[in-house]
């Protein structure tokens, strides 16, 4: 009889199964826990609060509710692979691993599971070349853009010379810290200015060394390519040793005000690059209070709701439900699978009415992804972080990546890629 | 005095500032070991749970406030209040002596006399769950930590030596006063171990538990006490530390930086734990100056044990110590 039961819920389970997996799945590779956690859960909030908008406000996209598929990876590697193992056969629509680390692990898997993935700003740069990299896309800017767009504003400041300068990079002595090194040598080249490197290794918390360094070569300007406890200790210490800190710029993962806040004000001035822009004041904020923090819905707090991160992580989950629409509308159908979704990615357009259709007018650059750029246009902004008003405002106009250099160097990091893993080009 | 030199010298003065601040987390190692013969791998999660500890209490931050709000469906954080940096340092001093009597109910009362790794393990589960439980407490934020400690360089230290070398000499005013507690503390550890009652009763029990036992010392009591001290130390590297990088989870992690420490003074020293970290300080930073351009920087972290293996292989038991020798 026991026998029997079971095998009725069985089969009732299994009739049932494919009903429930009728939705958009979208796998978020969280980090709430573990040393980064407080890099990890802004951006995981502000992702799940805009999914949670789009369903409550919304009833989700084409009908279809959004289900988010929670995996915690403590921002490690090995976990994070895990993590797509054990998620992928949910339906996983496109993965954003939050992490350069899990980035590069998962091109190859995902590509062969037929699995987008978006690294917004973040993983592995050549994928911007999407006649190799199939399934991966970085748009709308990825670090290459980012070390060009700092090296642009520094031109701008020195009215378009910069010849004889010196421009140092504090970076976190890992892949991710290293990944803006080639494109500064290479435009170094082109605009005369000399590179002084200066690694710091995980976690970043003790970098008296480093700073006696820059104190006694005394760099012109400092990039900062860090991440966690290190943005804060860098800051710090840049304070301490007196480097003006107008001339002292960090890539978008070291300007949230996790990373300036516990300096206080001595991180008046502090500059970084922002992919976005900033602050709450934005129409789709007023769904946001209405539809899901007022109603309790909201996936943390709600104290990180305004916060850089907050809103880097609500900008990743609209370009990638906008991704969503437009593979619907491709296919038409409303519960599509991965490769439709990769479909929609390549496909997506993002102008200026679009923006501020969804409540977030001029928040981030209008453009176009296609089958050969996978990176997006490459344009970022300035922020500046004003201590006494406890806020972050934009400081330049938007600011093209040096492209005619860039290009090039993607072309040769994709193509050996493909020389190693026998990638034939695509896009006709 | 020729350029490089000065270089060299400014680094050794701050090497020697920041072995001061490796050494105040070794210090809590050796307290414990010295007393219980137990490496407590919670140290750094000590550190960090005092610190969040201090903060939470000083903002007036309601512990469990997430938890809170999530069973009864509140929105309260904070109580409203702003205390005393010193009013608030007591209460976190508390609160870590409240840890110690239920680390010692809870998890070592169950587990006297066992084998040193059962304890080891124990205490590798207590880091886990006080890191949880700390996020729990205080939430995950990062917080700053507003004492009154001063920060930035030290212009009279600038002034002087430019004076006198023509290269002012870089030292943070931050760094001074963390060398200038850890000199009190190893003095205040020093008497109480040396010389008073419950002291002598540690150097007691650290030999053999049993023979503690037979003589009338209450094991249990000695532990409370031990793991309070521990938890002092632990609250007053936190602070030093968290005033660096503002109070966030990764300062758990500095307990890396004590290891190399430890394995160069020796487990149950505590002139060992400062001379040792006062050694790899000066060394780490010695050998960046002038090795690490050529092997790409970036050296501090894996040198720190180079030298600890070095010093390892020629004095096992550590600089200060002790050699024990079991007879067959």
């Amino acid at each position: 009889m026991k026998l029997r039961t079971s095998i009725f819920a069985a089969a009732v389970l299994a009739v049932a199964a494919p009903a429930a997996m009728a939705d958009l799945a979208i796998p978020w590779l969280s980090y709430r826990t573990g040393p980064y956690s407080p890099g990890g859960i802004p951006v995981a909030d502000g992702f799940e609060d805009y999914l949670t908008l789009l369903n409550e406000r919304d009833g989700g996209i084409g009908g279809e509710t959004i289900r988010v598929v929670q995996c915690e990876t403590g921002y490690n590697t090995q976990k994070g692979v895990e993590c797509y193992e054990s998620t992928k056969g949910e339906g996983s629509l496109v993965y954003s691993p939050l992490s350069t680390g899990i980035t590069y692990q998962l091109i190859p898997r995902a590509t062969a599971d037929g699995i987008p993935v978006h690294s917004m700003g973040y993983g592995r740069t050549a994928a911007a070349d999407g006649t190799i990299f199939s399934h991966v896309f970085n748009f709308p800017a990825h670090y290459w853009d980012g070390a060009s767009i700092a090296v642009n504003h520094i031109l701008d400041l020195n009215g378009g010379d910069i010849s004889g300068k010196k421009i140092g990079l504090v970076y976190h002595n890992s892949a991710y810290g290293k990944e803006p090194i080639r494109t500064l040598q290479e435009l170094s080249g082109k605009h005369g200015y000399e590179v002084m490197l200066v690694p710091v290794d995980h976690p970043g918390q003790e970098q008296k060394a480093q700073w006696l360094q820059i104190r006694r070569e005394s760099p012109d300007y400092l990039l900062m390519w860090g991440w966690g406890v290190m943005n804060s200790v860098a800051i710090t210490e840049a304070a301490n040793i007196r480097f003006p800190m107008e001339n002292f710029i960090g890539i978008w993962w070291s300007g949230s005000e996790n990373d300036v806040l516990p300096v206080g004000e001595r991180a008046h001035g502090y500059k970084a690059l922002a992919l976005h822009g900033v602050g709450a004041d934005f129409p789709v904020m007023a769904d946001m209070q209405t539809h899901v923090l007022d109603t309790g819905l909201a996936a943390g707090d709600g104290d990180q709701v305004g916060t850089v991160l907050y809103m880097r992580g609500l900008y990743g989950a609209m370009l990638i439900t906008e991704a969503i629409r437009v593979a619907q509308e491709m296919h038409g159908v409303s519960d599509i699978t991965p490769e439709m979704m990769r479909d929609g990615l390549e496909n997506l357009v993002i102008t200026e009415e679009l923006m501020a259709e969804r409540g977030l007018p001029g928040f981030g650059p209008s453009f176009a992804v296609s089958c050969e750029n996978h990176g997006g246009p490459g344009i970022g902004w300035v922020q500046q972080w004003d201590a006494e008003a406890g806020e972050w405002s934009i400081v330049s106009d938007a600011i093209q990546s040096d492209k005619s250099v860039i290009d090039a160097l993607i072309k040769e990091d994709s193509a050996a890629y493909a020389a190693e893993n026998n990638i034939e080009p695509r896009c006709g | 005095m020729s350029q490089q030199l000065l270089y060299a010298i400014e680094v050794s003065l701050n090497g020697l500032m920041a072995g001061v601040l490796y050494a105040l987390v070794a210090l809590g190692f050796v307290l414990i070991y010295k007393a219980s013969g137990v490496f407590n791998y919670a140290q750094g999660v000590m550190a960090l749970f005092a610190a969040l500890t201090l903060v939470g209490f000083q903002n007036g931050q309601i512990p469990f406030a997430h938890l809170i709000n999530e069973i009864f469906g509140t929105q309260v954080h904070h109580f409203g209040w702003h205390l005393p940096a010193f009013l608030s340092v007591l209460l976190a001093l508390a609160m870590m002596v409240l840890l110690a009597v239920i680390v010692e109910k809870l998890v070592l009362k169950h587990l006297i006399n066992q084998e040193p790794v059962i304890l080891f393990m124990a205490t590798i589960g207590l880091a886990y769950f006080l890191e949880g439980f700390g996020d729990l407490m205080w939430g995950s934020a990062i917080k700053k930590i507003e004492i009154g400690l001063p920060y930035g360089p030290s212009d009279s230290i600038d002034q002087f030596t430019y004076d006198l070398f023509g290269y002012g000499f870089f030292i943070d005013r931050l760094d001074i006063v963390a060398a200038l507690v850890a000199a009190l503390l190893v003095c205040f550890l020093t008497v109480f171990s040396q010389y008073s009652k419950i002291g002598r009763a540690l150097r007691a029990v650290a030999d053999d538990h049993q023979a503690a036992l037979s003589v009338g010392i209450s094991l249990r009591f000695i532990w409370v006490v031990v793991w309070s001290v521990a938890g002092f130390v632990a609250l007053v590297a936190g602070v030093m530390w968290g005033a660096k990088s503002g109070v966030q989870f990764s300062l758990s992690l500095i307990a890396l930086k004590a290891l190399p420490v430890l394995m160069l003074g020796g487990f149950t020293s505590i002139p060992g734990a400062i001379v040792g970290g006062l050694i790899i300080g000066v060394g780490e930073k010695l050998f960046d100056f002038l090795l690490g351009p050529l092997v790409g920087g970036a050296t501090e972290n894996w040198f720190a044990y180079v030298l600890a293996l070095v010093f390892l292989v020629f004095r096992p038991q550590g600089l200060f110590g002790e050699r024990i020798i079991e007879r067959v």
